[in-house]
């Protein structure tokens, strides 16, 4: 126990269940921040899996390292448990320095991507490992297990052998092995790609439920934006072992940093601009306005905000100059609460294409190859630098 | 009863007789060469020895009774001891073998793809050489006079110009040469598929190193142990060609004393019983390994 840090509070989170405290689980305990400097990770034969990372993870926070497979991710998770060190830089946990510290001399759990349970032990055991690896007296294990299985609703589990346990029930074990220990920060890599959409999505709203209740710092990994926007306070997109921008899910996916976020979170309307005069900027379906004071390479233009009228119809704000283009329906999706369309917009030699998804009001849905008026707000153009950072 | 059913039935006819004509051959050649010779074989053990050497009636208890040391000269413990060498030799070589096949195939399994290649060959390439030369190289290592035999000479070890050939220790080491691969292949085996995540998990639950690898690593190399205890135990416990040569006739092991009887000294029962310790004493290592690894295992998977 000497080992743990000095913001550990004695009491554990999950006792108060047992209290009348009420539902803020986190106020026993503080929670912990990362900070990261000068991160590098070179491995031998000269392959860079971090360039010089800064990073600060504040107490208590959901953050999410999102990127591709390759972009190092997982390798910085791996640093903060401790499984990989860094080639250079230093890594502090609430405030202490645990560069060099081994993984079973840090308070950090990990719940890993193949969950990495001992089939050899009984579900229970699994869980209270890390506790009997502290030293922990047998009855008061047993104590914490129940007081786990009741947090994280895990039933008659727990009496199960780990072979008999189906993908979901294991990721939940997992998380439990993890969380019992109380660590300062829990590092989950990527522990949802494994299972099915339905228990995905379960199991996210389930996650994030117990981060807020815990106010514990969560670190989460995954390649999934959707995943990443709906869990995470804030958002580091990775490539090539460099951030490319850290925020809000809303600031990453509204104000991308640069092209590579703005295509790694699901961007389509990317237009390269050819030339710029005032507030008008050149593009393949013609001349736009923006409101976008930055220089840009690129512009983008979110789907959603594309507004559809038919050709004769008025302007859909009258009084405000929208940039207006005619285009043709090529296809047509329904998802039921909106509806994507494909257009293509003819300028001159031009061809280009753009999306633009309408939500669905009741409205008379527009077919294909139908002639189609598209209005774009000036201050929806977005300039974009074309590339990475870096890069 | 309906027309499917009837198709249906001849069909189940022919498939029960493609069955038995492909598995008939098999069985007739395991019937012929195992099932009747051991038949015969444990007869043999309650047969009296002719003046001849020659295995006749009445049916007696005289060839255990010679086993357990009983002979015209009244009781001697040789064939016990004989029995006690062959337990200790095959437990202490298996112990070894462990000890150094552990490392070895764990380490292999850590090298480049290409590297491991070449190491396993090196490991299986000398097995490939008649066990007889191999034997006889080790003589000539071990002889009096060699560095070997001067150096175990110059610290005590022996008494002088005795030579660590033949000896106990000689045949110890000529069985844990011999047997080594047996155990480095089915370890690599093990340790080729290892799951590290599980090692991670255990480093993270703050497990030190020691309770890791009881933890994480032993379990998941437990079945190619087992495997490899088992193809290095049992040969060990009835071997014959490595005590024959050097042990130099004075660490006799069961192999031995069951060839001999069969042999020079013609009894024929006795080694017929002889033979049937032997399987007897397989059986129930086999039966102790399998105990061993259903408890440490606790999984399904087995190996024997």
């Amino acid at each position: 126990m000497a080992e743990r840090s000095p913001t550990a509070a004695p009491d554990g989170p999950f006792q108060h269940r047992d209290s009348t405290q009420g539902a803020n689980a986190g106020a026993a305990r503080e929670a912990s921040s990362i900070n990261l400097k000068g991160i590098r990770k070179e491995y031998p034969g000269g392959v860079v899996a971090l360039e010089s990372v800064d990073l600060d993870i504040r107490a208590g926070e959901f953050f999410t390292l999102l990127g591709p497979s390759g972009c190092g991710k997982t390798t910085l998770l791996r640093m903060l448990a401790g499984l990989d060190e860094p080639s250079a830089g230093t890594l502090s946990i609430g405030g202490v320095d645990v560069t060099d510290t081994p993984p079973h001399k840090r308070s950090v759990n990990t719940v890993f991507q193949s969950y990495a349970l001992f089939p050899h032990l009984s579900v229970r055991d699994n869980i209270a490992f890390g506790l009997k690896m502290r030293g922990m007296a047998r009855s008061e294990r047993e104590q914490k297990v129940v007081e786990i299985a009741e947090f994280i609703k895990l039933g008659s589990l727990v009496d199960r052998r780990v072979d008999q346990l189906s993908g979901g029930q294991r990721q939940r074990i997992a998380l439990a092995r993890a969380l019992i220990c109380e660590p300062d920060v829990l590092l989950l890599d990527e522990p949802l790609s494994a299972l099915d959409a339905g228990l995905r999505s379960q199991l996210q709203v389930e996650l994030l439920r117990t981060q807020k209740r815990l106010g514990m710092t969560f670190v989460f990994v995954t390649h999934d934006q959707e995943e990443a926007m709906v869990m995470s306070d804030r958002i580091a997109v990775l490539s090539d072992g460099i951030i490319q921008q850290i925020g809000t899910p809303q600031e990453v996916y509204e104000r991308p940093a640069n092209l590579f976020v703005a295509r790694f979170m699901g961007h389509d309307n990317l237009f390269s601009i050819s030339a710029r005069e005032g507030m008008t900027v050149q593009t393949p379906i013609g001349a736009l306005e923006t409101e976008d004071h930055n220089e840009g390479k690129v512009a983008l233009i979110r789907p959603e905000t594309l507004e559809l009228t038919s050709p004769g119809a008025p302007s859909v704000e009258p009084g405000k100059q929208l940039n207006t283009l005619m285009c043709r329906v090529v296809e047509r999706f329904y998802r039921g609460s909106n509806v994507e369309y494909r257009l293509s917009h003819q300028s001159g030699e031009q061809h280009s294409e753009l999306i633009a998804e309408i939500s669905n009001t009741g409205e008379r849905l527009f077919r294909v190859g139908d002639e189609v008026k598209v209005e774009i707000y000036p201050e929806d153009v977005i300039m974009l630098s074309d590339d990475e950072e870096g890069a | 009863m309906s027309q499917a059913d009837v198709v249906w039935r001849r069909r189940q006819r022919r498939e029960t007789r493609h069955l038995l004509v492909s598995v008939l051959p098999g069985a007739l050649w395991i019937f012929i060469f195992l099932v009747l010779p051991s038949a015969y074989l444990m007869s043999v053990a309650f047969m009296t020895n002719g003046g001849f050497g020659q295995p006749q009636m009445p049916l007696t208890l005289d060839a255990f009774r010679n086993l357990a040391g009983f002979g015209f000269l009244g009781w001697s413990p040789g064939n016990l001891y004989t029995l006690w060498r062959s337990i200790f030799q095959s437990v202490i070589s298996l112990a070894l073998v462990v000890l150094v096949a552990y490392p070895v195939a764990w380490y292999i399994s850590l090298c480049r793809p290409r590297l491991r290649a070449i190491m396993l060959l090196a490991v299986v390439v000398p097995s490939w050489t008649n066990q007889v030369i191999r034997a006889f190289g080790w003589m000539n290592l071990l002889s009096p006079g060699t560095p070997l035999s001067s150096l175990a000479e110059k610290m005590g070890l022996i008494a002088p110009n005795m030579g660590l050939f033949p000896s106990d220790f000689a045949v110890t080491l000529g069985l844990v040469y011999n047997f080594l691969p047996f155990m480095v292949l089915p370890l690599y085996a093990a340790f080729e598929k290892l799951d590290h995540a599980q090692i991670e998990a255990a480093r993270d639950l703050y497990a030190s190193p020691l309770r890791t690898f009881f933890v994480a690593v032993l379990p998941q190399t437990l079945p190619g142990l087992l495997a490899g205890s088992v193809l290095v135990a049992i040969p060990a416990f009835g071997m014959y060609v490595i005590p024959e040569l050097l042990g130099g006739g004075r660490s006799q092991m069961l192999g031995n004393l069951v060839a001999s009887q069969f042999g020079e000294a013609a009894n024929w029962p006795l080694g017929a019983a002889g033979a049937l310790l032997m399987l007897l004493a397989t059986l129930m290592g086999l039966f102790i390994l399998r105990r061993m690894g259903r408890r440490l295992g606790g999984g399904t998977e087995m190996v024997i």
